[in-house]
């Protein structure tokens, strides 16, 4: 082949002579730091090939220097884990809600379990925070439609409300409107009395005693005489100003039209009863356990 | 219809074509009536209809067509511009497509209501039509363009092939239109970057087959008697992408009138496959066919020589050697066992000079022009482009070492990686080879605006640094958080609360793709002006001298 190379003006570097659709090449030498770095890498990659399991072999692979594995780091890994929950861990299989109580170390685990499961599986509807939404309750507060004890926050959890669970907590607010008990006068009077209860301002020219006929027939059944609720039946308290839903009449009259019947799932076989007593304990210690 | 000249005869991919499209018409037919679920009978009933069209345009060109174009014109190569063109209009299309769709599943990560709550219109659809609208769709077809251009160009002949060009043009685009209309009617294989099912992976490698041929038949009839660097870097990625697609898709169909199947492989040898595919998908046509597109158009445009022959070829067999071996990084930790996450990790180390090899010739080709740089935003944004794949071949291997995996695998600063690499590296490339090969082959002078170019630039850039550095953060913030425990040894943090701390930056991310979809839509208007009033160029008449 001819030689047609020619040396580049800018650089000072031959070409090698050939070009294509005018573009040609200069023939400069590897960079050097290039072609250290390149063979440094490689050194390093053999190096760790001698102390890590590396190269297969007929029937199984290069063990490495160490015999580095890394499912014996899970393994070590969990015993370090178990050092440091101790056997307290293990006794909260066992313990009862009120052992737990009364054991500080005990009761710590409980709740750190606890957070971390609430997190994963409570959150979504009641909130990172527990703080709850529209429909879904404050778990920090002390209003509790099902009861606020130990006991009663392990119930809900295990069988939830209205979850379909054989031992799910029942109770429902009857769709006044909707299955024609009340006339929709009735209901704009009884909610507006329903206000009243709560210390909230009312319609203008309502008429007071008429709501309190309609909500002796129709409501103290549940919510009882004094309107403070019956955790029995999942019925809130009217008069504490804390509102699942919300309290402005348009949205008590949805309430009275429609009723309402939120769902709280089971979690009896989906979460070990340890990891359940650990959330009991978790929620009652959110603020206000009973 | 035109006088055919009396000795025309039709060619035997004329006749052999028409014929295998009028019996795949009617197989369709079969198919679509026979149908197990809608989609397929939709697939088939779209094969069907392109494939009696085919016949259609087939028998109609061989009726106009006078003989076929002649292999030269007065000394000088007859290049075959059509199915370049073809190419370059589907990259933009594409490309469009592909950015919005980004932007809308960036979008729904920040504000799910945008799911709409329909099966089509949900993330799990929407993000294989991105991830495949980007890559195979727009990045597709600019390889496709580039490498017929390339090809010809660097080996002074026309393309191989009558028919045989835009069969696989045309067939590569079907089969983006067959694989994309699936995902939002829920048809996949599951398998990330390879989700098509069966029929369309059969065709894709009828395609492929031949496309491959038609390049190699092409170099090999070259009239020079060297094979240009780019055209290394084409066929590696043309034959590797041939041999991945095989691996990675052995499936079983439930029906052959049915979209569903089942891969051979099974457990942890399928996620092995699957990411030895799916690395190399980014090594190979990532990278490959990209570094090929480089190796032309930055010499091209800057008017200097490559800057190191010698490098070249060291850096292009050290790339294809250690690249093929890297897939395993995606499984640390993972059932796969040790020995194999080894291999990948210290071969992706390796990796890294093979791949800057190609960064330093990119970059140092411009010494001598760099004041270039200040007047040309083209070759601007090949040369940012270079550097951004430097910048993702040093962070791809950081991120292969195992303790750096662990945190980062997961996260969203896997999302930045990639998208630092397809954004600045993949996009930028492309824009900047597109820039360049629209003017060239619809023969105007120049680009209708430079200016306009600058823009896209420098939208686009704000784009990409705003994507990044917004994954950046969240990545390392998710890993963090992830990892952090209690005294107790519980997690401190539940997933909620970490999707809550993302929330700011997936807005920050998808403002940034917003600005890179707007880059693309000013580069949509500009080519197209190009096309339409730019001045048109004048060729010389005098033959150019083999260069030999």
């Amino acid at each position: 082949m001819a030689d047609h190379t020619e040396v580049d003006s800018v650089s000072g570097t031959a070409t090698t002579g050939h070009a294509w659709d005018g573009i040609k090449e200069l023939n400069t030498p590897l960079p050097r730091w290039w072609v250290i770095t390149f063979y440094i890498t490689i050194i390093w990659a053999i190096g760790y090939w001698i102390v890590y399991p590396a190269w297969p072999t007929i029937s199984s692979n290069t063990k490495g220097l160490f015999g580095y594995s890394s499912r014996a780091d899970v393994a070590v890994e969990l015993a370090n884990l178990e050092k440091i929950r101790g056997a307290k861990m293990a006794a909260l299989a066992t313990a009862s809600l009120a052992d737990i109580e009364k054991d500080p170390q005990m009761l710590a685990l409980a709740r750190a379990k606890g957070k971390t499961v609430f997190g994963d599986n409570c959150a979504a509807c009641h909130g990172t925070g527990a703080a709850g939404a529209k429909g879904f309750p404050n778990l920090n507060d002390d209003d509790w439609l099902w009861g606020g004890s130990l006991e009663q926050i392990q119930q809900t959890l295990l069988y939830g409300v209205r979850s379909g669970h054989p031992k799910t907590r029942e109770g429902q607010m009857l769709a006044f409107g909707k299955d024609g008990v009340l006339k929709p006068a009735e209901i704009v009077t009884v909610a507006n009395y329903v206000r009243e209860l709560a210390g909230l301002p009312t319609r203008q020219g309502y008429d007071a005693k008429a709501g309190a006929k309609i909500f002796a027939e129709n409501c103290v059944a549940c919510h009882g005489d004094n309107a403070k609720g019956n955790p029995e039946v999942g019925a809130p308290n009217l008069t504490d100003k804390i509102w699942l839903y919300g309290s402005d009449e348009a949205t008590l009259i949805e309430t009275i039209t429609n009723g309402r019947a939120g769902v709280m799932p089971a979690w009896e076989g989906r979460l070990d009863p340890t990891t359940i007593k650990a959330m009991a304990v978790y929620v009652h210690s959110l603020g206000g356990g009973k | 219809m035109s006088a055919s000249s009396p000795t025309k005869s039709m060619t035997i991919g004329e006749s052999g074509l028409s014929l295998t499209f009028a019996v795949t018409a009617f197989l369709c037919v079969f198919a679509a009536a026979k149908a197990l679920d809608t989609a397929f009978a939709f697939h088939a009933s779209l094969a069907a209809a392109a494939s009696a069209a085919s016949v259609f345009f087939i028998l109609n060109r061989y009726f106009e067509r006078g003989e076929l174009p002649p292999q030269e014109i007065n000394g000088r190569p007859n290049y075959n511009l059509g199915p370049i063109k073809f190419s370059s209009f589907m990259a933009m299309f594409w490309g469009i497509a592909g950015f919005a769709v980004g932007l809308i599943i960036a979008s729904q990560l920040a504000w799910p209501a945008l799911n709409f709550d329909l099966p089509w219109t949900s993330f799990g659809r929407l993000r294989p039509l991105h991830t495949s609208a980007v890559i195979f769709a727009f990045g597709g077809n600019v390889l496709l363009a580039t490498s017929f251009y390339v090809v010809q160009r660097t080996c002074r002949v026309r393309l191989a092939g009558d028919l045989a060009p835009w069969f696989v043009v045309i067939g590569y685009n079907f089969f983006i239109l067959i694989a994309g209309t699936g995902y939002l009617l829920g048809v996949t294989e599951g398998k990330e970057y390879a989700e098509p099912e069966w029929y369309s992976d059969l065709w894709l490698t009828i395609v492929w087959v031949v496309y491959l041929l038609v390049f190699l038949v092409t170099v090999i009839k070259r009239k020079e008697p060297h094979i240009f660097v780019a055209n290394w870097f084409y066929l590696a990625f043309i034959v590797t992408i041939a041999v991945l697609h095989l691996g990675n898709n052995p499936a079983l169909p439930v029906s052959f009138f049915g979209s569903k199947s089942y891969i051979a492989w099974g457990g942890v040898q399928d996620a092995m496959f699957q990411w030895w595919y799916g690395h190399n998908a980014v090594g190979f046509f990532l990278t490959a066919g990209f570094l090929a597109i480089m190796y032309y158009f930055i010499p091209k445009r800057a008017e200097r020589p490559v800057y190191s022959y010698r490098l070249s070829i060291i850096h292009f067999w050290a790339l294809i050697f250690l690249y093929i071996w890297a897939g395993p990084h995606h499984l640390h930790y993972t059932a796969l066992p040790d020995w194999t996450q080894t291999l990948g990790m210290t071969f992706s180390i390796m990796l890294w000079m093979p791949s800057w090899g190609g960064m330093i010739n990119g970059l140092m080709t411009l010494s001598g022009a760099w004041d270039k740089l200040r007047t040309d935003p083209v070759l601007r944004m090949l040369v940012v482009s270079v550097a951004f794949y430097g910048m993702s071949t040093f962070e791809g291997p950081m991120m292969s070492i195992k303790v750096v995996n662990s945190l980062s695998h997961y996260t969203d600063w896997t999302i930045g990686h990639v998208h630092s690499g397809a954004l600045g590296w993949v996009g930028f490339v492309s824009f900047g080879a597109l820039y360049c090969l629209v003017p060239w082959i619809w023969n105007r002078k120049g680009l209708y605006s430079l200016k306009l170019v600058n823009w896209h630039f420098w939208t686009a850039t704000l784009g990409i640094v705003l994507y990044i550095s917004a994954m950046w953060v969240s990545g390392i913030l998710q890993g963090l958080m992830w990892r952090s425990y209690t005294a107790l040894g519980f997690l401190e943090y539940s997933f909620i609360e970490t999707v809550e701390a993302m929330h700011p930056f997936y807005i920050i991310r998808a403002a940034g793709g917003a600005l890179f979809l707007i880059g693309s839509l000013i580069m949509a208007y500009n080519l197209w002006m190009t096309v339409r009033v730019g001045e048109e160029e004048v060729q010389s008449p005098v033959a150019l001298q083999p260069a030999e």
